[in-house]
């Protein structure tokens, strides 16, 4: 099972990460990524997406993204 | 198992902040399906688990191990005359060395405990723990025994500072400086005897897991946990189940190696480039064990069971993302209890 999909996460925002008992909690756009990161969806999908269900432009939503993407990274909640 | 009324006798009832294993071991047992009496053993007056309402069925005042074999087997017969126990489940690292030693003698009297051998149990201890990782192949903390505080300022490399000072038995203090080594080298050889033990810290989490083995070598319990509130004393006061593969790996392969015979913890930490360095086996069940029962798996009451000569199929699944928090409660007593723990030793 991947890092990713190892996360038990609420609707709240809330993440747990059973292999070592930390959790977090995260906003309404990481929801999103997480959720499309775990449909294997690509970065300029998830860029589209993201830039259509909050309104943002294009520089926005990719910072927004790669943002999200380091801290899940840092974390390592993600391989 | 024949459906018996079982009589189990537990100690460690001090329910207080470096709490004794005893009383979340009762819970266990009374959760499981087992008929039981319970039969509380309390080396102190005041063990909280002697008063605490719908817990023990009767406590006796035990003597302290150091008042040696002969007052503590006179003890247990006694005790066995009025309640002929089936079972004995010692709960401290300072008991256990006699439970073991005597644990045929325990068993002639009808008396079954389920604790690993006395070699299993010398081995392991934690002035023996280098050698222990060496025949193990596990990693621990760079650690001496000292028998002398002079030996404070000769330390071999590469230990240096901050490193932890550790009781025989209980207690460990990280220390900075010499002053403070000697300081903590004094109480502790005052509290516990010798050796005092001198660990490495090492920076990192730390992760417990509290196992069962059956002797043979398989592990029928086994339950990872991360310290979420630890308190001044070093002790867990929340924590959490983990799914921590590694971990569990490390534990079955030492239960493998050493063919573990009962409850056992072990204490490590896992640093931040996923390494894992043992600092600690505690030959018991640890006081958080009532978290594994919550999880999904009932050791004290696997406990029994193999001490009773009957098979365990081993358990490998629980529920990560449980929780426990500790908490303190003022339990109104009356006189006469007190009296009657002072009086005649027994309530």
């Amino acid at each position: 099972m991947s890092k990713l999909n190892s996360l038990a996460i609420s609707d709240n925002g809330f993440i747990f990460k059973p292999s070592t008992g930390e959790s977090f909690t995260t906003n309404e756009m990481g929801l999103f990524i997480i959720q499309l990161l775990k449909e294997n969806k690509s970065g300029e999908e998830i860029i589209n997406a993201i830039m259509e269900d909050f309104e943002v432009d294009k520089i926005t939503a990719g910072r927004d993204l790669y943002e999200y993407l380091d801290f899940l990274k840092r974390e390592q909640m993600m391989d | 198992m024949e459906k018996k009324k079982l009589t189990i006798g537990v100690t460690g009832l001090n329910n207080i902040d470096s709490p004794g294993p005893g009383v979340p071991v009762i819970r266990g047992i009374k959760d499981s399906g087992l008929d039981v009496r319970i039969i509380g053993l309390a080396y102190e007056n005041l063990e909280p688990g002697i008063y605490m309402p719908g817990l023990v069925d009767k406590t006796y005042l035990m003597p302290f191990p150091s008042s040696g074999s002969e007052a503590f087997l006179e003890r247990l017969d006694y005790i066995n005359e009025k309640e002929q126990l089936d079972i004995i489940i010692p709960n401290f690292d300072s008991e256990l060395y006699l439970f073991i030693k005597f644990s045929g003698k325990l068993l002639e009297m009808g008396i079954h405990t389920f604790l690993p051998s006395l070699e299993q149990f010398e081995e392991r201890h934690k002035d023996n723990l280098p050698e222990f990782a060496e025949k193990y192949h596990i990693t621990v903390p760079e650690s001496k025994a000292l028998m002398n505080s002079d030996e404070l300022a000769n330390l071999p490399k590469p230990l240096s500072y901050p490193y932890y000072i550790k009781g025989k038995f209980y207690e460990a203090f990280k220390v900075s400086n010499h002053n403070q080594a000697l300081y903590y080298f004094n109480k502790l050889s005052a509290k516990w005897g010798f050796p005092v033990i001198v660990q490495q810290a090492i920076h990192g989490t730390e992760v417990n897991v509290i196992a069962l083995g059956d002797g043979e070598g398989n592990t029928v319990a086994a339950v990872a946990m991360r310290k979420q509130y630890i308190t001044d004393k070093g002790k867990a006061w929340g924590g959490i189940t983990i799914s921590d593969e590694r971990l569990l790996e490390i534990t079955h392969n030492i239960i493998k190696e050493t063919k573990w015979r009962g409850g056992m913890e072990l204490e490590m930490i896992k640093t931040d480039d996923g390494e894992y360095h043992l600092i600690e086996i505690n030959p018991r069940i640890p006081a958080w064990v009532y978290l594994a029962v919550g999880a999904g798996q009932n050791i004290p009451e696997m406990l029994c069971r193999l001490a009773m000569g009957e098979k365990v199929k081993p358990v490998t699944e629980y529920e990560s993302g449980k929780m426990f928090i500790r908490y303190s409660w003022d339990l109104i007593g009356d006189i006469a209890d007190f009296e009657k723990i002072i009086i005649f030793g027994e309530l």
